[in-house]
């Protein structure tokens, strides 16, 4: 086990019990009326999803960043996760919401067209350059079919739950959403760490992984695999999350030698991490309405990204 | 074991190329720019596909072998120096025991002191100079201990003294029984250092054997198309151009 993985462990088991506790009525086991019911329906649920989201989240991150070897890269990038909220849209625009399990149901057959039409496009000959610009595709497409949906919902009520839902969130999630993602972000995260060995050689650039054995096209199923998963299983339960997976490996590489194969399981831990930190500090904000997890996250992350543009600007210059 | 290559053909960068390679020896790979050096380099290490031809090692078609067996026998030096992670000398040259599944610390020292970069091998791979990163990338072929060594322009960003240090490495590499094949642009290197020189003209061998045959002044004058004139004894020979 590496420092990192510690670190980030052990920060997690002291955000957990905090988490349970906050929100816009700080919860004393002892006295809060309920307090059981509030917590075993309602807090606990929603901060293992915050673990499940974040985790599948930051390990898909490190992974991408690893296999594209660019700092800047986002598991969005892949138009996974908006593959998945283009499955979401189609069944908040029929109505179809009325079961609970329709909805990430739907989320996870778009994430899945997603990862087929990339697989499809760029998974036979396995290259890097031609496989990003797949995903660049898919994400336009889903980001245009899914803009065409709004501008043409049936009515004004639908037009309003697509926008609220694609603006991510762990507000009223229960352990149906956990027992639905868990096990799909688990295996999800389980094949990314796999990758690890493939990702360290291709440090080296692509001719010098496969000439040290790397079959880079089952390292690209994998990671199609890997990030359908878990990027696909957070959307169908949480919304878009953006920045997690952009932002933590960045938290977790100071603390490790910095091979790619080093920052998975932490990235997955350090993901959970901030997730379950942001969906508590928004619990806390004193707003009108609780500011919906993936704003609070995309106003965090967007200023970091322009730290780190910045400082790789000073670096190379 | 022989390395071959038998009628290869890769799109129409390299046509109808057929070598036959003794283990122990330096090769060396020149000619002009885009005369297909790099891309028979690859070929010969399993990279790219023959349109026809075959590649073989020890008599079996390379593509028959398995990815990491192909990988443990032949250790392949790209031209590019990329290095995407600000990782330690000692876990790059570490890398080069992967298809071995080990990062046994032997071999690895080993490597860092072939190549002189034992005191800087815990230092990042963002604090090398241009030539200190050459010589650690060199050492991560050396770390996988492979029976063949084919490098794509190993001495392009060296001074003359890493240069010659790295050359005798080789030879020494050589004589303990290794393959070595290098691509080299100084025809000079090649004249005083290898064994056998392959001149490569517009993807098809120009020329080829023993180093005074194959390096010739005419063949030099015919392929690159400049005035040039050998001096110096043997060993000890220099190239004046113009």
């Amino acid at each position: 086990m590496n420092r990192a993985t510690l670190v980030f462990a052990l920060l997690l088991a002291l955000a957990l019990p905090l988490s349970l506790l906050a929100g816009r009525v700080w919860l004393d086991p002892a006295t809060t009326p309920n307090a059981a019911l509030i917590l075993g329906e309602l807090r606990l649920p929603r901060a293992v999803l915050a673990i499940i989201v974040g985790g599948g989240l930051g390990a898909a991150g490190a992974a991408m960043q690893g296999y594209l070897r660019n700092p800047l890269a986002d598991p969005g990038l892949f138009g996974i996760a908006p593959g998945a909220a283009l499955g979401a849209v189609v069944a908040l625009w029929f109505g179809y919401t009325a079961s609970a399990w329709l909805l990430p149901l739907f989320a996870l057959i778009g994430a899945g067209g997603a990862m087929a039409l990339l697989a499809a496009i760029a998974g036979r000959t396995g290259g890097i350059a031609l496989f990003t610009l797949a995903g660049l595709m898919v994400a336009s497409l889903a980001g245009a079919l899914t803009a065409l949906a709004i501008s043409m919902a049936p009515n004004a009520f639908a037009m309003s739950e697509i926008v609220l839902w694609l603006n991510g969130a762990l507000t009223d999630r229960s352990w149906r959403e956990v027992w639905l993602s868990g096990p799909l972000v688990a295996l999800g995260v389980l094949l990314l760490w796999r990758t690890g060995r493939s990702l360290d050689a291709l440090t080296l650039g692509e001719p010098v992984a496969r000439s040290l054995g790397i079959d880079t096209s089952r390292l690209l199923w994998l990671l199609i695999l890997g990030i359908g998963l878990t990027v696909g299983a957070s959307v169908a339960v949480a919304g878009i999350i953006g920045f997690v997976g952009l932002i933590v490996p960045h938290l977790v590489r100071p603390l490790t030698d910095r091979r790619p194969s080093q920052l998975i399981v932490p990235s997955a831990l350090a993901g959970a991490l901030l997730v379950l930190v942001a969906d508590s500090l928004v619990r806390i904000l004193p707003l009108v309405t609780e500011l919906r997890l993936g704003i609070a996250l995309s106003l965090l992350g967007a200023p970091f990204f322009l730290w780190l543009l910045l400082r790789m600007r000073r670096g190379l210059a | 074991m022989m390395l071959e290559t038998s009628g290869l053909t890769v799109g129409n960068r390299i046509e109808d190329i057929s070598l036959a390679l003794e283990p122990g020896t330096i090769t060396a790979i020149c000619g002009p720019n885009g005369a297909g050096k790099s891309t028979l380099l690859e070929a010969m290490a399993g990279l790219l596909s023959p349109d026809s031809g075959t590649v073989s090692l020890g008599g079996t078609d390379l593509s028959q072998i398995k990815p990491r067996e192909r990988a443990k026998r032949l250790g392949y030096l790209p031209q590019a120096h990329e290095i995407a992670w600000d990782v330690s000398v000692r876990s790059l040259v570490a890398l080069g025991r992967m298809p071995h599944g080990d990062t046994l610390a032997g071999p690895v020292d080993a490597a860092l002191d072939a190549v002189d970069a034992a005191q800087f091998a815990e230092r990042r791979a963002q604090t090398l100079s241009g030539g200190e990163t050459a010589r650690v990338l060199l050492a991560r072929v050396l770390a996988g201990q492979p029976e063949w060594i084919l490098a794509d322009e190993p001495l392009a960003a060296l001074d003359i003294a890493h240069q010659l240090a790295l050359i005798r490495h080789l030879s020494a590499t050589a004589g303990r029984g290794v393959g070595v094949v290098v691509v080299l642009h100084d025809l000079a290197h090649a004249m005083n250092h290898a064994d056998r020189v392959i001149v490569l003209d517009r993807g098809k061998i120009a020329a080829e054997g023993a180093c005074e045959n194959a390096l010739d002044q005419r063949v030099v004058e015919r392929v690159w198309g400049v005035p040039a004139r050998w001096i110096g004894d043997p060993g000890a020979r220099a190239l004046i151009t113009g």
